[in-house]
């Protein structure tokens, strides 16, 4: 078997590639341990093996990893006719085993090196949280890809808009790492004020404020809206994100202060000026939030500047 | 003496042939390039470039575009040969905004256009 596992990073859309990425061990591993200790016999073990359907059973105590007993122990115990011997003489001791925080991108590519059917994970302490195999990695891809799904749906779908009472309502959802669809709103907005006649000098403050905060939700946040509001006097965008919030809110605003990652970066982004900038340009500002969302409103008076 | 303060609008054509660049987009007919901006922080270009300037840089990716349409550039210049994807030709192509590429690293372009914009009647040494 050349390719048992088809799920490379190698040449993968770039989607596939920063969900392997920021998806990681522990949010895809079976918590739900089944472990025998070192003392169990082979027939224990199988019993277990076989009342919760299982193929690979670790060997624990208190924690401790020790050893693994796979199905294939088992078989051979069971040929030889020794499965009253005790774990400790028939488990494989020197298991490769994975780290909670791990990538998920690492993981499968150690399940390529190794082609093992399970891996014990153990946290930062070196003990045993968990297991993973194969198909718990398949199961949470597939989920995550239908949340990716739905949600590109939901964007390509016509966005909700009204314009009642001289007030044009426009609403934007960004999504994190979506380079592709970023700038979108920015580039419509900024169309819609040129449509109105309203000077471009302001119009460009306000496709500046816009860009930025839908740069931040692509980059920092786990995506989120932004929401236009046009009337004859001013403009407002709110900018509300998923999550995970910004630590130091106040540092955010220092031009230059940056928590993007390399790839980020890389694009020509993070450099640490996007809030600076819309704070620079907004003729309101304010910023608000926590580990559940964090809300930039801004707004732009038009009328400080007669239409060229 | 030259007034070094007020560069000349140069049609982006004569821009194109002067600096010997690739045209992967052509900019729409009649377009002026009236200053330049180098960067490859986009958060910059965002913030300082001018409009009707090129955008001079090594992003070479769609985002550059919505940037350059944002901020009213006329031209994007990709230095140093960047590998250029199609979604990011498309996007110009949508955005009528002109796509060029040069073999040059981002210095040296900046100061062919620069001696190009200042110096009226220059020609640019290739």
């Amino acid at each position: 078997m050349s390719n048992s596992f088809i799920l490379g990073t190698d040449n993968a859309p770039s989607h596939m590639i920063e969900l392997m990425y920021r998806m990681k061990v522990w949010d895809v591993m079976t918590r739900e341990l089944r472990v025998g200790s070192r003392t169990s016999t082979l027939a224990e073990l199988q019993g277990i093996m076989r009342d919760n359907n299982i193929s690979g059973i670790p060997i624990a105590e208190g924690g401790r990893l020790y050893g693994i007993i796979s199905m294939d122990d088992i078989i051979r115990c069971l040929q030889q006719g020794a499965m009253g011997d005790s774990a400790a003489d028939r488990m494989t001791k020197n298991v490769i085993s994975l780290e909670d925080d791990m990538p998920l991108s690492f993981a499968i590519s150690t399940m390529e090196k190794h082609r093992f059917g399970r891996f014990p994970v153990l946290n930062k302490h070196g003990e045993l949280v968990g297991i993973l195999t194969s198909r718990d990695i398949l199961v949470h891809l597939l989920i995550a890809m239908n949340k990716e799904m739905a949600l590109l749906e939901s964007s390509l779908n016509p966005q909700p808009t009204s314009e009642a009472g001289g007030v044009l309502i426009r609403e934007y959802t960004t999504r994190k790492f979506d380079f592709e669809n970023a700038g979108k709103a920015s580039t419509e907005i900024k169309k819609i004020l040129v449509d109105r006649g309203i000077g471009s000098k302001i119009a460009r403050k306000v496709a500046v404020a816009s860009y930025e905060l839908e740069m931040n939700q692509v980059c920092h946040s786990l995506g989120g809206t932004l929401s236009f509001k046009l009337t004859e006097e001013t403009a407002e965008i709110v900018a509300q994100d998923l999550g995970p919030g910004i630590e130091d809110l106040e540092s955010a605003l220092i031009e230059g202060w940056s928590t993007a990652n390399e790839w980020v970066r890389s694009l020509g982004f993070g450099a640490g000026m996007g809030l600076p900038n819309t704070k620079r340009v907004s003729d309101e500002f304010s910023i608000s939030g926590g580990p559940s969302g964090t809300r930039v409103v801004t707004s732009f008076r038009l009328r400080a500047e007669p239409s060229v | 003496m030259n007034n070094l303060l007020e560069p000349q609008a140069v049609r982006s054509e004569t821009v194109a042939q002067d600096l010997g660049l690739e045209i992967i987009v052509a900019a729409p007919q009649g377009t002026l390039i009236s200053s330049g901006f180098t960067s490859d922080l986009l958060s910059d270009a965002m913030a300082n470039a001018q409009e009707g300037c090129a955008f001079l840089t090594i992003q070479a990716h769609k985002n550059t575009v919505a940037v350059a349409t944002l901020t009213g550039a006329s031209a994007i210049f990709v230095c140093s040969s960047r590998t250029v994807p199609e979604d990011m030709i498309q996007s110009c192509k949508d955005e009528g905004i002109g796509l060029y590429r040069s073999t040059e690293n981002q210095f040296i372009l900046s100061g062919k256009l620069y001696q190009l914009l200042y110096t009226p009647n220059a020609s640019v040494p290739s």
